[in-house]
């Protein structure tokens, strides 16, 4: 029972919170630079940022983690037509906050904020896209972030699994 | 903010419940109607029709608007399974990423705690 709740606790919560703003929370069983470091460090991005789960391969990992610095990812089997996602980090602050860019979308980018509040040990983690529209925001929806759409299935398929367990 | 979530799909879940609302919500999605005729399509008094009209528009499921001496429903913006659609495909990548992610971390954790017994020998 007690375990039941830590786990709720713990659960990833997704809340529209306008036409154009989405946020997301999550609590983490660990202190807040730990989840920094997992965010900030190109080597240890790969390893959670495209889980396997999504079928997806994630060809290479630029990310410059500070303020003014920029990222890209880069997607797919083929060298010659990947399928990236790049931007910048407009702020920076280590152990605490990170917002960028994600300029792949042009003008209906989104500005992604992650806010990190360490209680007890544990950290309390919020992240916020706003999107320039409401027509954008909708748009991610349904594309559901661009490349993820497609493996949708595949990650249905792993969790039907998951909870047969 | 879970609590608020949680209050928004009750209050729709609760306008949902009832036979009768989700019928109107059909007739309402084929288009607009009064008061009046939706009572006497579903062979209700006027009071109690307006009764499930308020729940639906407390609900943001339906919108009505008095013209005259009529009072018009249509839809409203909240399209339930749509935005609950929209959330749970949205849910499903941040859900698989962060648990991913809690792999990582503990990783770290092991990692530094080893790094911790070192220095102390």
């Amino acid at each position: 029972m007690v375990a039941r709740k830590e786990s709720e606790a713990h659960r990833t919560t997704v809340e529209k919170k306008s036409d154009r703003e989405v946020v997301v929370t999550r609590t983490f069983d660990a202190p807040a630079r730990l989840v920094f470091e997992a965010w900030s460090k190109p080597e240890l991005f790969k390893k959670w940022w495209v889980p396997r789960s999504m079928g997806m391969t994630l060809r290479s990992c630029e990310m410059d983690v500070r303020t003014g610095g920029t990222y890209r990812l880069e997607f797919g089997e083929d060298p010659a037509n990947p399928m990236a996602f790049f931007g910048k980090y407009i702020e920076v602050v280590p152990g605490k906050r990170i917002v960028w860019t994600n300029e792949e979308s042009g003008d209906a980018g989104s500005v992604t904020t992650v806010t990190l509040e360490e209680r007890d040990g544990k950290t309390f983690l919020v992240l916020s896209e706003r999107y320039p529209t409401k027509e954008a925001l909708d748009e991610a929806g349904t594309g559901a972030q661009d490349a993820l759409h497609e493996t949708f299935g595949q990650l249905d398929e792993l969790l039907t699994e998951l909870s047969a367990r | 903010m879970v609590q608020c979530i949680l209050a928004q799909f009750n209050t729709s879940f609760a306008a949902l419940a009832d036979a009768t609302r989700r019928g109107v919500l059909d007739q309402l999605a084929r288009g607009d109607a009064s008061i009046t005729e939706l009572a006497s399509t579903f062979d209700m008094t006027l009071t109690g029709m307006k009764k499930h009209v308020g729940v639906l528009e407390l609900a943001g499921l339906v919108i009505t608007e008095k013209i005259g001496r009529v009072r018009t429903c249509r839809l409203g913006p909240c399209r339930l399974e749509e935005e609950m659609a929209w959330i749970a495909r949205y849910r499903q990548v941040w859900d698989a990423r962060f648990d991913a992610l809690d792999g990582v971390i503990d990783e770290l954790k092991r990692q530094e705690k080893a790094r911790g017994r070192k220095k102390r020998k």
